[in-house]
């Protein structure tokens, strides 16, 4: 056991070393000088206030070093939880950005994901056993899991904000409102939150419940469910450990779609304007915002990472025999 | 009578027609009666051993009847069959080593099935039952993939006998041991008759020279159709059906040297398509001393005292 997970975290340290050696890399292979714009903004015209300003922000933000340098003070500077200063939203520093959108993400992603899965997995396994059901389902299941994110996304905005008027289609909460615990902003909260979160929750669904679906059947086939059969066990019994058995596989590929959701959710936000981290990274491009677009991406690879080990120890818990083979078959 | 089957006839369903794997079959299996069930693969041995209990979703009931301790199976219906499954007939299937749920632990599976047909099960029964076949008490505890091919089969047998079935078919339960493990569980098979928990026993094999071992009498078949039947001594001595007779004949007999040019004979050709079978005897492409006369169905006729042959010319 302990050397199993051992293992897992040598591996999740490489994977998380690599993913934020290239999250570094990125923003500095983008086209354009964020300095040069940060310069622009202050509209400047004698040159010798704009050397004066440039050798004050390179030393700043630390573009006067050679770029190997400039890599070890980023990672000195993340162990000890600096980020940086946003270029963006200077003087901000990025952690204080991140920390203001991280709650809508999360707000977000959590429920899409989980509930996605939950019901995905419930609906799958009800539709393997109806014929008529099956034949409806998995057709819109089919088109549901092959659309993308923002397409549905703009498509439900189009019709349920646009067209019938019932949801806002742009931002976290009423603009004429002010964040406070009152009843009022929360209505407004999850009035805004409902039409991203449903985007992201179809698509999940479709392919939930498709991948479940064809799991119960294959399950139903198996020699235990016949042998239960021969002895005559209800129904009942046996859909209940079919169900147990489809849902490993599902376990797995909950991990393995966690990125490709979080990417999902990203595309959501900058369709609805949802002040997320999808929004953040949007900004940080458009801003040339190294910074801030390494900090996102740090907490989208921790996030992602920290969701598999879960998912990882969860697996273990669930199914006996990745146990045994954690301490060698007695 | 334990078991009584009448003109029983399954036809398996496919796109070009039906395939009558099991044509008309007629025979009965005393109290305390281990029946092996013989024949090649395609003779519809298994199909037979398959209709006792269950038939899968392309086989279909066409006709005949079958009979246990007075009542009827329903083995077309397969909602109210589900009263006799596992109270009076029995399987422990050809598939033992994976018939267990991989992800529950065995006791707590045991317990669940047993619940699940509203049955009360003694925990010191079911002690007493795997001391029988010589399992610990501690396989309760452990998950399938914990136990050996040989133990899974052991549990299978346990749990498939636990309600005193009255008939228990075990369907090719040796094909996929080792020899030595054949022989324990050809035992632990005459151990459940001998101790009562089960009254009557097909065992369905196509390995003739182990089934003679356990079995009281032994059923041949052949094409959909019965051959012979007979207690075990006689079919293996005095086979009557020629078929039988080229069956026993290609088995190797311990202590007899072959010479080189004397191999052991095989039954030359192949069964009949059972797509659209010819009438008439279905041995008789590849038998040896077929005449004009089984252009016309033998009937099934007792010959000698249990001893039963489907042949014109068993008399001679």
């Amino acid at each position: 056991m302990r050397r199993y997970f051992g293992r897992k975290l040598l591996i999740y340290g490489l994977t998380f070393f690599v993913a934020v050696t290239i999250n570094w890399l990125i923003p500095r292979f983008m086209p354009g000088d964020p300095v040069q714009s940060l310069i622009a903004r202050a509209n400047i015209a004698q040159p010798e206030v704009v050397e004066a300003m440039r050798v004050r922000y390179e030393g700043l933000f630390g573009f006067d070093m050679p770029i190997w340098q400039q890599y070890f003070n980023f990672w000195g500077a993340l162990l000890d939880g600096d980020l940086g200063v946003s270029i963006w939203l200077f003087p901000t520093p990025v952690a204080d950005v991140i920390t203001r959108a991280v709650p809508y993400t999360l707000g977000l992603l959590i429920p899409a994901i989980l509930l996605s899965w939950v019901a995905g997995n419930r609906f799958g396994a009800f539709a393997a056993r109806r014929k008529w059901l099956d034949n409806t389902a998995l057709p819109i299941g089919y088109v549901l899991t092959a659309t993308p994110y923002m397409w549905l996304a703009i498509l439900l905005a189009w019709a349920l904000g646009i067209i019938a008027g019932i949801f806002p289609v742009a931002g976290a909460y009423s603009y004429a409102m002010q964040p406070g615990w009152s009843w009022e902003f929360i209505g407004s909260l999850l009035q805004h939150w409902f039409l991203p979160f449903a985007s992201l929750f179809l698509v999940a669904f479709g392919g939930w419940a498709i991948g479940m679906r064809n799991m119960i059947i294959y399950e139903l086939e198996a020699d235990y469910v016949n042998y239960l059969r021969a002895l005559g066990a209800p129904g009942r019994l046996i859909r209940r450990y079919a169900f147990r058995n489809a849902i490993l596989p599902q376990i797995t590929g909950l991990a393995l779609q966690l990125g490709v959701l979080v990417a999902g959710a990203l595309v959501t936000e900058i369709v609805f304007s949802y002040p997320g981290l999808g929004n953040l990274i949007l900004q940080a491009i458009q801003n040339q915002d190294f910074f801030l677009l390494q900090g996102t991406f740090l907490f989208i690879v921790m996030g992602v990472l920290i969701a598999n080990f879960v998912i990882d120890i969860v697996y273990v818990l669930v199914d006996p025999r990745t146990r045994a083979g954690m301490g060698g078959a007695s | 009578m334990s078991l009584t089957v009448t003109d029983l006839r399954v036809y398996y369903r496919t796109l070009r027609g039906d395939v009558k794997a099991l044509d008309g079959v007629t025979f009965t299996v005393a109290d305390g009666e281990i029946m092996g069930l013989a024949g090649e693969s395609g003779s519809g041995k298994s199909t037979l051993g398959k209709s006792l209990i269950r038939l899968d979703g392309r086989m279909r009931h066409v006709g005949g009847t079958v009979e246990l301790d007075g009542d009827e199976l329903p083995i077309g219906d397969d909602a109210r069959m589900d009263a006799f499954r596992f109270h009076r007939v029995s399987v422990i299937p050809q598939y033992s080593m994976s018939a267990l749920n991989p992800t529950r632990k065995i006791g707590k599976m045991v317990a669940e099935l047993m619940a699940s047909r509203g049955v009360r099960l003694e925990p010191a029964e079911l002690e007493r039952r795997l001391d029988l076949v010589g399992l610990s008490r501690e396989v309760l505890d452990r998950y399938p993939m914990e136990l050996s091919g040989g133990m899974k089969q052991r549990v299978v047998m346990v749990i498939s006998t636990l309600l005193n079935p009255s008939l228990l078919i075990a369907d090719e339960v040796t094909s996929a041991l080792d020899v030595s493990s054949q022989k324990a569980v050809a035992g632990t098979l005459l151990q459940l008759r001998d101790a009562g928990l089960v009254t009557s026993m097909i065992v369905v094999t196509h390995d003739i020279s182990l089934v003679y071992q356990i079995a009281d009498t032994i059923m041949v078949m052949y094409a959909g159709r019965l051959a012979e039947k007979a207690p075990a001594g006689v079919l293996v001595t005095e086979p009557r059906h020629p078929y039988t007779k080229m069956l026993i004949s290609a088995l190797p007999e311990v202590g007899v040297r072959y010479e080189e040019d004397s191999r052991l004979s095989g039954i030359p050709g192949s069964p009949p398509p059972l797509l659209d079978p010819p009438g008439g005897c279905r041995f008789r492409d590849r038998c040896p001393i077929a005449f004009d006369r089984c252009a016309e169905q033998p009937p099934f006729v007792e010959i000698g005292p249990g001893h039963s042959v489907a042949c014109w010319k068993a008399g001679e």
